[in-house]
């Protein structure tokens, strides 16, 4: 069966640097439509310096230099604004961060910001948002509470869903599953899964075992430079790189 | 010698030397409220002062000091806040914002009489505004903005850097991330400021000297180019320029100004320990 | 917004004030002794003046520094919580207390007191002056060198209590010594404070613009000649702008000390 491919995001010989730091080099890289593309590498191998380069996060940062270009849906992101930008691809960090506000603030705060202000509008998308991230059933009782008091699992769906009701396209995680147990993971791993039929899924991961799990491509960083890209079975099975198999095997990182 | 021995020695010195420091203080609380405490009445903080201040109320003084506070208020707290944010959310860490934080400092230090000089200088006279309400609220209000700006910022400072990247990367504009994601949850700490602040004008007397205090005007201020009278220069008037006041009215002058100042810094003292206490994050 | 205002302040002095320099060359301006404003011809050596700031502060230093940092110990090392947090507010309420207020107390029961015991003409002197200033220095003194005494590491504490040390002994020679920078910002915030301070002295310390010869004698500072003649002068004239003049010096001596009380609260950040 040959799936049609569309590219979402196309990564054109990016370089970025923090001052005198290079974080990425010369990378080339194209992110397809619906699939959940799977970053590895050891620390500090610019994973999470690229996802803060698609959304522009980077661009907070005073030290923050790049060469090279980002076209998303044959656009250069640089020619966006900004906060639409944002909307579009949108981040979970590795701790959840919830704002000190009832559940339905934070998952309403986004399309607030956005303008929306018709409140039966707003209790449709923050239903939407938490049945998608699994979290409705347990939280339906209490929306008012503070999110605060949610577990750490729950915290971290509570921010998935934060980010589905600001109805992006690409959703990036970036290690969001380092600070949970292993039932807490299982189910984001699951909500990846089913996200990715409407959304492209990128995700930059520590535990390979979890890119092996739910990746369909993967990409392996080493030192800012991209050593391999394949498909995850193949890289998982026959890596053709000395160095993907070693750290795919745990001999290193 | 004994080390323990000692130890008692040095320690019995510290804490006599404390109570050095608090016990005065409690005895001028004291002495204020005991001699003072026969001249209040209503009459004393609601009617016009009569035969040459020597009988009659402080009125006009009580209400002179609420028009400077709440004007040098009105002008110091949106530009110290403005500032705040400016130095916290958008200057970068480079050579203009160390100057300015340096100015602010220095503008801390500055003495208040210099304050009223200055007052004099730009407003009674440059800007002819003439010794009014309007001239001595600017002056105060400039005295009280490096409070309110250092306060401001720390409460900024003080609000974690997650809930900014958070609102950021939903889609919201810098502005809109600080009017939603960081003001709120610097609120409390900007008001305490505030107030400190308020406390700080109501009960300066140099800045005030020159640019609006009227020595004995027995009238209410009818627009904010009037004169008027103010509780600290009052006080100060008639325990010093005019003899033969009753020695309670003096006293129950400076108390009325005391428990103006200590109510208002009672409640920046309780505001900051609820929200101490509070704080989730 | 804040360099403006500052630019501003320092501008306006100039402005009114600069103008005595044409008639009265600067070295005269601050070391003549005598300041008769409004005698014919006026004279204005503001050399007592100065010296009465100096006295003045001198002894509300000599009062407050040890006491203040004595106190500051006591709350940071030795109270217990409770107490702590006590002293600490009521610190912070004497701080708040305005300096008329401050000033009239001095008058009406340090003044005789002092005149009592000394067996004077009057009790309105130097002397009268640095002890209510002391108690205006202390509340910036204590609880600025508090903040540096808690801020000492905690290891200091226990690796000098592991070798033996007593509690005093620590706190004397490991806690105060790393302490030291805070507590010389303290010391310099304290008497900026007092140097800049008017009304409270304009009350206590008897308004005589003489060299004193003792602080047993009335003196009067800089700024409490600014506030008590303001009043009196014709804008535009030779003793407007002398007194402007004054402000000048005021605003560059604060100026000073607030850069050196920065210089070393950074000290004591690292």
């Amino acid at each position: 069966m040959v799936e049609t491919k569309m590219t979402k995001i196309s990564i054109q010989d990016l370089t970025i640097h923090f001052g005198n730091v290079t974080a990425l080099k010369n990378l080339n890289l194209d992110i397809y439509s619906n699939e959940i593309f799977t970053i590895i590498g050891p620390a500090n191998s610019g994973k999470s310096s690229l996802l803060q380069s698609l959304n522009r996060l980077n661009d907070l940062n005073a030290a923050y230099r790049k060469s090279g270009k980002i076209v998303m849906d044959g656009k250069d992101i640089d020619d966006l604004d900004v906060e639409s930008l944002r909307k579009r691809v949108s981040i979970v960090f590795a701790l959840p961060f919830p704002l000190p506000l009832s559940i339905f603030d934070n998952i309403a705060y986004g399309p607030r910001m956005h303008g929306i202000k018709n409140k039966t509008k707003l209790i449709k998308i923050v239903e939407k948002g938490l049945r998608e991230a699994y979290l409705w059933d347990e939280v339906k009782d209490r929306l008012h509470t503070p999110a605060m008091n949610l577990s750490g699992g729950q915290q971290q769906r509570l921010c998935i869903a934060r980010i589905l009701a600001v109805e992006p396209e690409v959703i990036m995680f970036d290690e969001p599953t380092s600070g949970l147990d292993p039932i807490s993971t299982a189910r984001v791993e699951e909500t990846m899964r089913v996200l990715k039929e409407r959304y492209t899924i990128i995700l930059v991961t520590n535990n390979v075992a979890q890119a092996a799990r739910v990746g369909d491509r993967t990409a392996f960083l080493l030192m800012g430079e991209l050593v391999e890209l394949d498909e995850t079975k193949q890289l998982f099975t026959s890596a053709r790189d000395k160095r993907t198999d070693d750290y795919i095997t745990g001999k290193f990182g | 010698m004994n080390v323990q021995l000692e130890q008692k020695i040095a320690f019995s010195i510290l804490f006599l030397c404390t109570l050095l420091v608090v016990v005065p203080v409690l005895i001028i609380l004291v002495i204020i409220f005991v001699k003072g405490a026969s001249a209040l009445s209503l009459n004393f903080l609601f009617e016009m002062p009569t035969s040459g201040m020597t009988a009659g109320g402080i009125f006009p003084a009580i209400l002179g000091t609420l028009y400077l506070v709440l004007g040098a208020i009105l002008f110091a707290v949106p530009l110290g806040v403005l500032s705040a944010i400016y130095l916290v959310e958008y200057s970068r860490d480079n050579a203009l914002s160390r100057i300015v934080k340096l100015a602010i400092v220095n503008l801390a230090g500055v003495p208040s009489v210099v304050y009223g000089l200055f007052g004099l200088g730009i407003f009674v006279l440059f800007l002819g505004f003439g010794a009014s309400i309007l001239s001595g609220s600017l002056t105060l209000g400039i005295m009280i903005l490096p409070v309110i700006i250092t306060s401001s910022r720390e409460a900024l400072e003080s609000v974690p850097q997650s809930f900014r990247i958070v609102s950021l990367s939903l889609g919201a504009s810098k502005w809109q991330t600080i009017r939603h994601s960081v003001l709120p949850h610097a609120l409390p700490g900007i008001l305490t400021g505030t107030i400190l602040g308020l406390g700080r004008a109501a009960g300066e007397t140099a800045p005030i000297l020159f640019t609006v205090a009227a020595f004995y005007l027995p009238k209410l201020p009818q627009s904010v180019f009037d004169q008027t009278m103010a509780l600290p220069y009052h006080l100060y008037v008639i325990s010093t320029q005019v003899p033969g006041i009753p020695e309670n009215v003096r006293y129950g002058t400076a108390l009325v100004l005391l428990m103006l100042v200590l109510i208002l810094n009672l409640a920046a003292i309780i505001l900051r320990y609820q929200f101490r206490k509070r704080k989730k994050w | 917004m804040s360099i403006v205002i500052v630019a501003l302040i320092f501008a306006f002095l100039l402005k009114e004030g600069l103008s005595i320099f044409w008639r009265v060359p600067i070295s005269d301006f601050l070391f003549a002794r005598n300041w008769y404003p409004i005698s014919d011809p006026p004279q204005f050596g503001i050399l007592p003046l100065i010296i009465g700031s100096i006295l003045v502060t001198a002894g509300a230093g000599i009062i407050s520094i040890p006491i203040g940092i004595a106190s500051a110990l006591f709350i940071a090392e030795i109270a217990p919580r409770k107490t702590k947090e006590v002293l600490k507010a009521g610190i912070e309420l004497l701080a708040a207390i305005p300096s008329v207020v401050i000033g009239f107390i001095g008058m009406v029961t340090l003044g005789p007191f002092i005149k009592e015991i000394f067996n004077l003409s009057t009790g309105l002197t130097a002397l009268s002056g640095s002890i209510t200033l002391a108690f205006m220095a202390m509340p910036t003194i204590v609880s600025i060198a508090e903040d540096a005494i808690t801020a000492v590491p905690r290891q200091y504490r226990e690796a000098a209590i592991a070798m033996g040390a007593t509690k005093w002994q620590t706190t004397w020679r490991i806690v105060a010594y790393a302490a030291r920078p805070g507590m010389v910002a303290a010391v310099m915030l304290g008497i900026g404070r007092v140097i800049g301070e008017t009304m409270a002295v304009m009350m206590v310390t008897g308004n005589a613009a003489l060299i004193p010869h003792s602080i047993l004698q009335p003196v009067r500072t800089l700024t409490a000649t600014i506030a008590a003649e303001m009043g009196e002068t014709v804008q535009g004239g030779e003793h407007y702008a002398a007194l402007f003049a004054i402000g000048i010096v005021l605003f560059i001596i604060t100026f000073l000390i607030n850069g050196i009380a920065d210089i070393y609260l950074h000290k004591a950040k690292k």
